[in-house]
């Protein structure tokens, strides 16, 4: 029910949104659930377990009720609480945990089974048979306990992330939060304010106060106003802090589009911001708790904070007739302004018998509501004091069982928060996280004038830390009532009392875990699963513990607090992973030939970030294998151009060049000479290869290192560590070149005549042996030609600036072309470099020495190199190795797989009888059968031996023959001729 | 966490590729022999409290940096460059 | 003969107006990558005031002017951008050629800064990181160099391959800014 002239809402803007396909009206400035009960809708959802009927309990974001879903199809999200959700045109909402409907849900049979489904119900009951919990029990459960659903359809929303930074974060926007920003900013800090509501001003939005003689929201409008006209002063509204973590981090999350009826389509969803501030104020205010009893969780049984807000901030009445209970002088205030606003007070019921007084309504002194009726929402309650019971007639209940501050962001990097008997409840410890002072309700200071005074404090504080001086502030007037609290946790008597309303544990399932022994708090919590739904106990978390302690017969601190993480409150995945959908996953990167690869239909596969040619069909070809055979067959015979530029390239260049190479790599490279290549070996320091590849001289003292396009990164890595942090007396400098340089393969027996005619002078053996290199003017480009090869072909490698590749690619194939010759891709790249032997990834995978790949000789004895002492460690060499071999079938099955393992050929194929595994695979053209790389145990000893190669993941069982891994040209004739 | 790279300033971590312990600067003569290079290559402490690690400014500056971090309490003490350690080069 | 075509690395890709801020690509002219060999860096800025007018750039920071600019780019290196490097500065640092290494646009307009908020974990805010400032840092995955070269105005520097994803990066998040206006 609305009350005229009551509350912030914009009565002049008219909304008309849906609740479950009915149509309401409500205000700009409403929430789901201000409009909602404005609109006497009280029945907003159904509990997690028992399925009970169940309404809206608070004002703010830790609501446990209602929890709806918003939007539909893909878009439709589900779990928002309606008490954050602003209301838009056209907004649609639905209710969850209910079928076929809210008022008849037929799982609230549930309920009537409830004596069965209380704490430890499932462990005990679904403990065995084991086989039943996937197939019987778990959809079951699943199907009747459970919050919303997600849609099942790709989340076509946008989500965003930021990153801010300031002097100074104040979280929330309450008096404190104000006061501290306020004399932050006017110091002249760079101050970010920030706060989860969409308007600022925190309870003075809700409660009916004044500041300087002026209404407290007037007051804090023009304080803001003041603010948002600062350079140093960002505002975020509709932001929460979630957590808080090292080094002055915090994560916040921005509603940026849920409240918006028409949604831009670049506009984000929310943005998760990481703000790094120097010093931080939490002003974070409290949260009302409830008290425990019978049937206390009907629909119109509300926080009394939270009646209040519905009065003041929404002009909102929850009933036509409200009842207040409570155990602290807060309670009260919820009773005087609804009398003031003309509501039906129906009495006030104060479990304290020294309560204050009060005219206008019944005061029920050292009372207590022990029961309530009403089955879709209240309708009386049982009043219980020393002079028997009473029914009272009410549609509505207020209750308080005093505040908590918000302690939790204090609580992120593992400090405990402190009892304070004063207010019962926890507050923060001073050395919760470095940098940040607490001020206001969050510290336990409840009263407006305190609020004040200790937000500029916090504020003088943070700015002494930050070596600014802070100018004399004058502290506003405002009330500084006091709070008297006496505890109350729970109602003395039978049936099932709500502590925890979105996983409906009760008082009794709390002892009922200490009668099972589960006494410390965190047993408790799992065992009940009290404070683990997604409003992570906020509501619930100090009832239950001081429930806890009183059947354990201890104190309160002593039987301690749960633990918490963040976030705050719950965070979208999509948020947190922000930026990162699809091509946001991982940057492409993509050669200067791509295009040109595309336009001839070539498959892209991705190395790495890389995108690279699988392989290029002609016209007729329909599988991969048809266009790789063609392709190696047409290298081994005519002319063949790849794309080599992801290859690693690092410039090296100094003095000491030519010694730090000798270090990094096993084999020398000082007597290298200049206008030569050398294939060079790396390994890590504990013995085992690193990476490989080609490095030219270009200079006396200039090297251009090549490294595989898997090990690119790490190899760039280990040469600044070698150089930083163990060489640093070196003078050499190091740059990648990777990207400067557009790198193509021209191999085959055509590939000098493909490139005769491109440079000034053609190419002879006599200038351009085997492993030769240097500087070419390619079509009047400065370029770099090696004649390295990969495929074991007479070949070259072309490299010109990446500008060109595009240009140079296409004229490379054109050439090609007219020979007979054409583009090749991966595959055939693959398979060429098993016919010759080489290794890749594949082989050097990280547990392999110089040894087992046969290239132990490679490791110079004149110098010292990294790695070297130990891989001349016993075990690293010797005929236990698995050693590099070649595979070829000979028996019935021709087909080899990678990962396959060998065994004898007499031996079962079972684990203890492993000889080795197989590497790299592939069909041979040139060989005319599958061929195959592997280790095995002193594999080197034992070529003409047969072995049995067996899958056991793809059922295969193949007879091979240990050979030499250079199946093709063992003497590389082809490549040096 | 944020890390004070000695070139570049305050950054948040995602900027670093973590190495492990700063033993990895301590490199044994070629001839120390086993108990020295065993140590050097995998004997790690796991200290409770304040330690030394290697952390790569890789999509930084390229800067090997020593931290000095409490493991604790998250403090970090010390930030300096790993070419800055090595006073006296021992080859 | 015929010749080599050139192909600039945002080719099809730039320039974008989005909201109040448009990114394009600069051309650069000649990058080269200037690594002072060791105790040289004196006389190295001493060689780059002679040749080109200005002098070597802290860590940081850059020198010169637009068209003729030295950045810092990381530990012991200089990015110069415009000229040829004089040949003297070989005798004191390793030179290396990066013309076609990187792709280099600029980011301009009122949302500038905002729209980099979205990219880049680094303080961006006009007091800490002023005209003439830059840094080596990250951009969603990619290493990247971001320099202030105006009130409003930046540039942005990642590896040539990955253009595409620079400017789909860029492009969402200066859709995202927009929008919220
Ligand atoms: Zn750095």
């Amino acid at each position: 029910m609305r009350i005229a002239g009551k509350g912030l809402i914009d009565r002049s803007k008219p909304v008309r949104f849906v609740f479950d396909g009915v149509g309401y009206d409500g205000f700009a400035g409403d929430t789901l659930a201000s409009a909602l009960l404005a609109n006497d809708v009280r029945l907003v959802g159904r509990s997690f377990k028992y399925h009970r009927p169940r309404g809206v309990l608070t004002s703010g974001s830790e609501e446990p009720n209602a929890l709806v879903t918003v939007g539909n199809g893909a878009a439709a999200e589900p779990n928002v609480r309606a008490t954050v959700q602003e209301i838009y045109t056209g907004l649609e909402a639905k209710s969850q945990n209910r079928w076929p409907s809210l008022s008849m849900d037929l799982m609230a049979a549930n309920d009537l089974a409830a004596p069965f489904l209380g704490a430890g119900f499932y462990y005990k009951t679904f403990m065995w048979p084991s086989q039943f919990w996937e197939k019987l029990y778990e959809p079951i459960i699943r199907r009747a306990a459970g919050l919303g659903a997600l849609s099942g359809e790709s989340n076509p929303d946008k989500y965003e992330r930021a990153y801010a930074f300031c002097d100074l974060l104040v979280i929330g926007a309450g008096p404190a939060g104000v006061m501290a920003a306020l004399v932050a900013a006017r110091a002249g800090a760079d101050v970010i304010l920030v706060d989860e509501d969409s308007r600022m001003g925190g309870r003075l939005l809700a409660e009916n106060c004044e500041i300087d003689g002026v209404p407290g929201v007037i007051w804090v409008d023009r304080v803001l106003s003041e603010l948002s006209a600062m350079d140093n002063v960002r505002l975020m509204s509709r932001t929460t802090v979630t957590g808080a973590y090292d080094g002055g981090t915090f994560a916040a999350l921005e509603r940026v589009g849920h409240h918006r009826a028409a949604r831009h389509a670049g506009l984000p969803l929310e943005t998760f911001w990481r703000i790094v501030a120097k010093r931080s104020v939490l002003a974070a205010g409290a949260l009302e708790r409830p008290v425990a009893f019978r049937n206390n969780d009907r629909p119109g049984i509300m926080t009394a904070g939270a009646v209040r807000a519905y009065l003041n901030r929404w002009g909102v009445v929850p009933g036509q007739k409200v009842a207040v209970f409570g155990n602290n002088d807060d309670a009260h205030r919820t009773a005087r302004d609804l009398l003031a606003a003309g509501v039906h007070v129906a009495g006030l019921i104060d479990s304290r018998h020294n309560a204050p007084d009060a005219t206008g309504f019944p005061v029920y002194k050292g009372a207590m509501v022990s029961d309530t009726t009403g089955r879709r929402g209240l309708e009386s309650i049982t009043i219980r004091s020393v002079s028997g019971e009473d029914k009272l007639a009410t549609d509505c209940l207020a209750i308080s069982g005093g505040w908590n501050p918000t302690v939790h962001l204090t609580c992120h990097l593992n400090s405990r928060p402190v009892w304070c008997d004063d207010i019962l409840a926890f507050v923060p410890s001073p050395s919760g996280v470095p940098g940040m002072g607490v001020a206001g309700a969050c510290s336990g200071a409840f009263s407006t004038d305190r609020c004040l005074r200790e937000g500029a404090a916090a504020a003088v504080a943070a700015l002494e830390a930050l070596g600014k001086s802070a100018p004399k502030t004058q502290i506003p007037d405002a009330e500084d009532a006091p709070y008297a609290i006496a505890p109350l946790w729970a109602v003395p008597g039978r049936g099932r009392a709500w502590l925890d309303f979105q996983n409906d544990v009760c008082v009794k399932d709390v002892k009922q875990a200490a009668v099972e022994n589960f006494r410390s708090v965190e047993h408790m919590k799992r065992y009940t699963t009290q404070g683990m739904a997604t409003d992570q106990g906020k509501n619930s978390n100090v009832a239950a513990l001081a429930i806890l302690a009183d059947v354990t017969g201890r104190a309160i601190p002593d039987t301690g607090t749960t633990t918490f993480r963040p976030p705050f409150s719950p965070v979208a995945i999509a948020a947190m992973g922000a930026g990162a959908q699809g091509k946001g996953f991982a940057p492409e990167r993509f050669t200067t030939s791509h295009a040109a690869s595309v336009e001839r239909k070539a498959p892209m596969i991705e190395a790495g970030l890389w995108y690279r040619p699988s392989y290029f069909p002609v016209p007729g070809e329909t599988t991969w294998r048809q266009s790789c055979d063609r392709e190696v067959d047409m290298v081994r015979h005519t002319v063949g151009v790849c794309d080599v530029s992801t290859l690693g390239k690092i410039d090296i260049q100094g003095p000491d060049a030519a010694e730090f190479l000798d270090f990094v790599y096993t084999n020398t490279f000082s007597t290298l000479k200049i206008g030569r290549a050398r294939y060079g070996l790396m390994l890590r320091e504990d013995g085992h290869v690193m990476d490989d590849g080609t490095t030219a001289r270009l200079g006396a003292h200039h090297f251009l290192m090549t490294t595989t396009t898997a090990a690119a990164g790490q190899v760039m890595r280990h040469l600044d560590f070698v150089h930083q942090g163990l060489r640093p007396d070196l003078d050499v400098a190091m740059v990648s070149v990777t990207e400067q340089w557009a790198q193509f393969a021209i191999a085959g027996p055509k590939s000098r005549e493909l490139l005769n005619g491109l440079f000034d002078a053609d190419l002879t053996d006599a200038e351009w042996p085997f492993m030769a290199c240097g500087p070419v003017q390619v079509m009047g480009v400065r370029g770099r030609l090696f004649r390295i090869s990969f495929s074991g072909e007479h070949a070259y490698e072309l490299a010109v600036p990446s500008r060109y590749g595009d240009s140079l690619f296409r004229t490379l194939l054109a050439r090609a072309d007219t020979l007979g010759g054409g583009a090749y891709g991966m595959e055939a790249l693959n398979v060429m470099r098993i016919e010759k032997g080489f290794i890749t990834h594949a082989e050097i995978h990280g547990r392999v020495t110089a040894f087992d790949i046969g290239m132990e000789r490679m490791v110079s004895s004149k110098k010292d190199c990294i790695g070297k002492t130990m891989s001349e460690r016993d075990g690293l060499s010797g005929a236990d190795r698995e050693q590099l071999i070649g595979l070829n079938p000979v028996g019935a099955v021709k087909q080899l797989t990678a990962g396959a393992h060998l065994f004898n050929a007499d031996d079962d194929p079972v684990r203890v009888n492993d000889q080795g595994y197989v590497t790299s695979v592939a069909y041979s053209p040139t060989m005319g059968h599958m061929l195959a790389l592997g280790f095995l145990k002193n594999g080197r000893a034992r070529h003409g031996q047969k072995v049995r190669m067996v899958d056991h993941l793809r059922d295969l069982d193949a007879l091979c023959e240990v050979v030499n891994p250079v199946f093709f040209d063992p003497d590389g004739e082809r490549a040096r001729g | 966490m944020r890390i004070t790279c000695p070139f570049c300033g305050e950054r948040d971590r995602r900027e670093f590729y973590y190495q492990g312990a700063a033993v990895a600067l301590e490199r044994p003569v070629a001839d120390a022999g086993e108990e020295a290079w065993d140590a050097y290559v995998h004997l790690r402490d796991n200290p409770a409290g304040v330690t030394k690690d290697l952390w790569y400014h890789e999509s930084g500056c390229s800067s090997w940096i020593v931290v000095t971090r409490n493991t604790v309490t998250h403090e970090i003490l010390d930030c300096t460059l790993a070419c800055d350690t090595k006073s006296e080069v021992s080859i | 003969m015929a010749e080599l075509i050139a192909r600039p690395p945002c080719q099809g890709l730039l320039p974008l107006e989005i909201g109040t801020t448009t990114l394009s690509e600069t051309d650069a002219g000649v990058l080269t990558s200037i690594m002072p060999f060791k105790g040289q860096e004196a006389a190295l800025s001493e060689a780059l005031i002679a040749a080109h007018g200005m002098a070597m750039p802290a860590a940081n920071r850059t020198t010169g002017r637009a068209g003729i600019r030295a950045i810092w780019f990381g530990r012991g290196q200089v990015l110069l951008i415009g000229p040829s490097p004089h040949e003297a500065l070989a005798w004191y640092a390793a030179l290396t050629d990066q013309s076609d290494a990187w792709a280099v646009v600029r980011l301009e307009g009122a949302g500038a800064v905002d729209v980099l908020a979205r990219l880049l974990p680094i303080d961006l805010r006009a007091t800490q990181f002023k005209r003439g400032h830059t840094a080596r840092t990250e951009l969603m995955h990619m290493m990247a160099s971001i320099t202030r070269v105006g009130d409003q105005a930046f540039q942005i520097m990642v590896f040539r391959s990955m253009a595409t994803t620079l400017v789909h990066d860029l492009k969402t998040a200066m859709e995202g800014v927009a929008a919220r206006r």
